[in-house]
């Protein structure tokens, strides 16, 4: 007699259960919708309400609109009306309700609040876009060296102590330069104590006195923390901007970010969005246009200014001292000019940013103030067979104008060439800039057709394996191999709600690895079965055979799983990406198959052939 | 019943054995001659660059693409269909003098230009020094995996099994780099990952012999190590069968089903559970024979086996 204790056959109803529940929500799919946020605040429902009377005018149906967590949902039967209601959704919030296009779950409200949600979809099954962007780690401690110059020039100002220069140097070295001995050591003592991150040191090059300053080490590991923790977080604001549902961002390793963007289709403006290290400088005019082109001939220019171009070429001299830098901006949205009618870009500066403003241009009014555009660019050359990286800093002076009137926290900027050019300035001035510029060192990008297709191949080669492994077996097992079938199928089950309760990202190699796992679990049931088999030819009773057969099978097949289990760990360990994906569902499936394989099979042979106590043959 | 092997058999696997060696000798040679002399053809995740899918709403024409993207400086591009004529693959080495995430995006313009329905489908790109760190933690995962496998069957068996097992292994993994290049399949991350997978499968076969081998020294008193050895092989040859064409009809649909991107992965995998059985069965046996393996290395663990096996 063969059966299982009575908890036993309750265990795997439940479990069978369990899995068919969570493994539910990818029935029911996902429907195209739109995730709506208020900038720097919680959703609230008249925006929804507002969204969706704007839909009904202009005649779009709607399948639901909610209120979800911060966000609100608004659902369509259709991809066709989605994209259609972005546009209108966008233009009846304004600016301030960044709008993105998502897929929802379509599952009931019930499941989804008990936690069953469909398959996380990696970006090669979706389409999207993933970056792994390098932080130039240099550069963030040039500039934080920068920052600090600025600073002690300034201490050095309101402590009166006279320096000749002050500058970085090496890109790892704040250098000042001193008329005499006395003055530095005046300034060791006054301004060294501001700046416990840095070392300080005296020495003479050329016979002038110096001060040296350097990082301590647990400065220079501070700043690179800053940087990397600064990047994440515009990069953050850049993507929210740019209306990407489920972002991913994320640092890795020391300096590393990966951002990955699901459902990305215009990915030429998404890398230049997030890559952009774009940000604006107000400095005043000094001299006229013909002392400009002068300095630009003679190559002299006045000790307190700096000679930049224009968009054009012009050269501008602009004052050395800067007003205001584009860290002091709070807000930024484009527009156009009242009276030119030139596309423009409205700037909403901080309360020290507006002060400084206005101290500045109310004693300059009649005079001209620049705008300067400073972006970062790195190129890659390979010199020697090495890769070398060249920085590049472009510096254009997007607009002069003459001061009307005292600025304060608000005002505008034209001279951009186009509306989509006000658009993203607007945009990278909002999200802020990055700390240091960073380099995209491996960028995967998967159209939204080939991902459906991949979808499409996948599911296809699961029906397939799955039914030429089941005829097989049924063929050659009978009974045995109905068992085994029914067995892979809770095992299908199973992986898709384990992989579904933990929203781990389903790939195409993870497809994969759930297609051999097919393969690999019904290998338990063939050691069961030849065993059971075997122990029948040496005479056991057809009871007697299936207990012995189960029992001695048992250790073999945890032998040989840990095998390929360990195999899997590895993978998942060191791997990236699509090996990751691969290695998830390699090792679900096999512990799964493990119960399944073992558990399933055994109630239900027990089922069918346990009661009889005068079993003279099994169908194996 | 029904039985693709009979179960009756008494094959004699091991006195034929130097067949056996011959043929993977031979196999062997053929396979490090190609990797000697046409290397493996690595994928851009190892080695950095750009690959670019596009597609095309009829057929493409390579040539005119090829012009195309010589006249706009991409001289070192290289292009071909890839899984359908109206699919194409262009590849570029890593990139000189330019910025590299930028280049992509120009060559897509450039072929946008010549033919409006070109349509991006997939952009890849690997800078040269994350290429070298994934080819790095690849060849780690591959040390790792097979140093674990050696632990553990020297652990739950006996050391020549190990030892065996584990030359059996490498010959395994030996041959399948043989015949990734010879087909001059792109061994990328997807490769790795079946590659290591078939590690995986192929000492679990073995696992499955060995384990048949130690049950039989201890309950059959007489007979030679070669005989005891040839019945466990005969015994567990059904199963062997069974479970290769199992998994090898599993993998067969992602061969017919699974789209191009899965078409290497696959196909290494084919061959490799092909090779797994036939040194599973054959090779790893023989091996530990041959090293030496004698009825009482197994039966002196057999005392700390019950030990463990009892154990809840």
């Amino acid at each position: 007699m063969n059966r299982y204790p009575w908890w036993k056959n309750l265990l795997i109803i439940l479990v069978v259960l369990l899995g068919i529940f969570f493994a539910l929500p990818n029935i029911y799919g996902e429907s195209p919708a739109l995730q709506i946020s208020k900038r720097n605040a919680v959703m609230d429902q008249a925006a929804v309400d507002k969204a969706v009377a704007a839909l009904k005018a202009a005649n779009i149906p709607i399948k639901s609109a909610r209120l979800e967590d911060k966000d609100g949902l608004i659902q369509f039967s259709s991809t066709d009306a989605q994209l259609k209601a972005v546009n209108i959704v966008r233009e009846a919030l304004g600016d301030d309700y960044p709008v993105a296009l998502n897929l929802a779950p379509s599952a009931p409200r019930w499941m989804q609040n008990l936690g069953a949600k469909p398959m996380y979809l990696g970006l090669d099954l979706r389409g999207g876009v993933h970056f792994l962007m390098q932080i130039d780690m240099q550069a963030a401690i040039k500039t934080a060296l920068e920052r600090r110059v600025d600073g002690m020039r300034g201490d050095l100002r309101r402590a009166n102590i006279r320096y000749v220069a002050a500058d970085v140097e090496n890109d790892d070295e704040i250098a000042l330069r001193f008329p005499d001995a006395t003055a530095r050591d005046a300034a060791l003592k006054s301004v060294a104590g501001n700046y416990p991150e840095l070392k300080f040191s005296t020495e003479e090059r050329n016979g002038e006195p110096y001060l040296t300053a350097k990082f301590t080490d647990v400065g220079a590991t501070a700043e690179r923390k800053a940087a990397v923790e600064q990047n994440i977080t515009t990069l953050r604001n850049r993507v929210n901007e740019l209306g990407v549902a489920e972002p991913l961002i994320q640092q890795q390793g020391d300096d590393r970010i990966v951002v990955e963007l699901p459902g990305i289709q215009d990915t030429v403006r998404a890398k230049e969005i997030i890559g952009a290290t774009a940000t604006l400088e107000f400095r005043l005019v000094s001299g006229t246009p013909t002392d400009w082109v002068d300095a630009e001939q003679s190559g002299r220019v006045p000790p307190d200014a700096r000679l930049y171009h224009e968009k054009d070429g012009r050269p501008v001299l602009l004052k050395r001292q800067v007003i205001v830098t584009g860290d002091r901006i709070t807000g930024a949205s484009s527009g156009f000019d009242q009276r030119s009618g030139s596309p423009a870009v409205f700037v909403n500066l901080d309360g020290q940013g507006a002060r400084r403003m206005a101290e500045i241009t109310g004693q300059n009014i009649g005079k001209q103030m620049g705008v300067v555009f400073i972006e970062h660019r790195t190129e890659t050359k390979m010199v020697d067979g090495k890769p070398v990286k060249d920085k590049k800093i472009i510096e254009q002076v997007i607009n002069v104008a003459t001061i009307q009137d005292q600025l304060a926290n608000r005002f505008q900027i034209t001279g951009l060439d186009s509306p989509n050019e006000a658009r993203d300035l607007a945009l990278l001035l909002r999200a802020g800039a990055l700390r240091a510029p960073m380099d995209i060192v491996e960028e995967r990008t998967v159209g939204p057709s080939l991902g459906a297709q991949n979808i499409q191949s996948g599911v296809n080669a699961s029906i397939l394996g799955f039914a030429l492994v089941a005829v097989f077996m049924l063929i050659y097992y009978r009974v045995f191999g109905v068992t085994a079938v029914v067995a892979l199928g809770v095992n299908l089950i199973l992986i898709v709600a384990v992989l579904s309760l933990l929203q781990a990202t389903l790939t195409l190699p993870g497809i994969a690895g759930m297609v051999l796992t097919l393969g690999i679990a019904v290998d338990a049931n063939v050691l069961i079965n030849e065993r059971i088999r075997e122990e029948l030819r040496n005479g056991l009773t057809p009871q007697a055979a299936i207990k012995a057969g189960y029992e001695r099978a048992f250790a073999t097949i945890i032998d040989s799983h840990v095998t390929t289990l360990l195999a899997a760990i590895v993978l998942f360990a060191l791997g990236a990406g699509a090996v990751k994906g691969f290695a998830v569902t390699l090792t679900i499936g096999i512990l799964a198959s493990l119960f399944t394989a073992i558990m399933v099979t055994r109630a239900l042979v027990n089922l069918i052939y346990g009661r009889r106590a005068r079993l003279t043959k099994i169908s194996i | 019943m029904f039985n693709l092997f009979p179960y009756n058999a008494r094959f004699d696997f091991f006195g034929k054995r130097k067949y056996a060696y011959a043929i993977s000798a031979l196999l062997l040679v053929a396979a490090i001659v190609s990797l000697a002399t046409r290397g493996i053809n690595m994928g851009l995740d190892f080695t950095g660059g750009i690959v670019l899918e596009v597609g095309y709403s009829k057929t493409a024409d390579l040539d005119a693409i090829r012009a195309d993207l010589k006249k706009n400086n991409f001289k070192e591009a290289v292009v071909q269909y890839f899984g359908s004529s109206e699919t194409v693959m262009i590849r570029l080495p890593p990139a000189k003098g330019q910025n590299q995430n930028q280049l992509a995006d120009q060559v897509l313009s450039a072929l946008k230009q010549q033919d409006e329905g070109a349509t991006m489908r997939r952009v890849e790109f690997v800078g040269p020094a994350v290429g070298k760190e994934l080819f790095n933690s690849g060849g780690l995962a591959m040390i790792v995996v097979l140093s674990g496998l050696l632990i553990f069957v020297s652990l739950r068996y006996q050391i020549k099994m190990a030892t065996g097992a584990v030359l059996t292994l490498s010959h395994d993994l030996i041959m399948v780099f043989g015949f990734i290049s010879i087909t001059g399949i792109e061994f990328n991350l997807t490769v790795l990952a079946a590659y290591l997978a078939l590690a995986g499968y192929s000492i679990n076969d073995m696992i499955v012999v060995f384990d048949r081998m130690r049950e039989n020294f201890r309950k059959i008193r007489k007979g030679s190590e070669i005989e005891i050895m040839n019945i466990s092989v005969n015994q567990t040859m059904s199963r062997t069968v069974m479970t290769a064409v199992t998994t090898f009809l599993s993998v067969l649909a992602l061969y017919i089903f699974g789209g191009e991107a899965l078409h290497g992965f696959s196909l290494t995998l084919l061959v490799g559970i092909v090779l797994g059985t036939f040194s599973s069965i054959y090779v790893a046996s023989s091996l530990s024979l041959d090293l030496g393996l004698k009825r009482k290395d197994l039966l002196k663990l057999t005392d700390k086996e019950k030990l463990v096996d009892t154990a809840p």
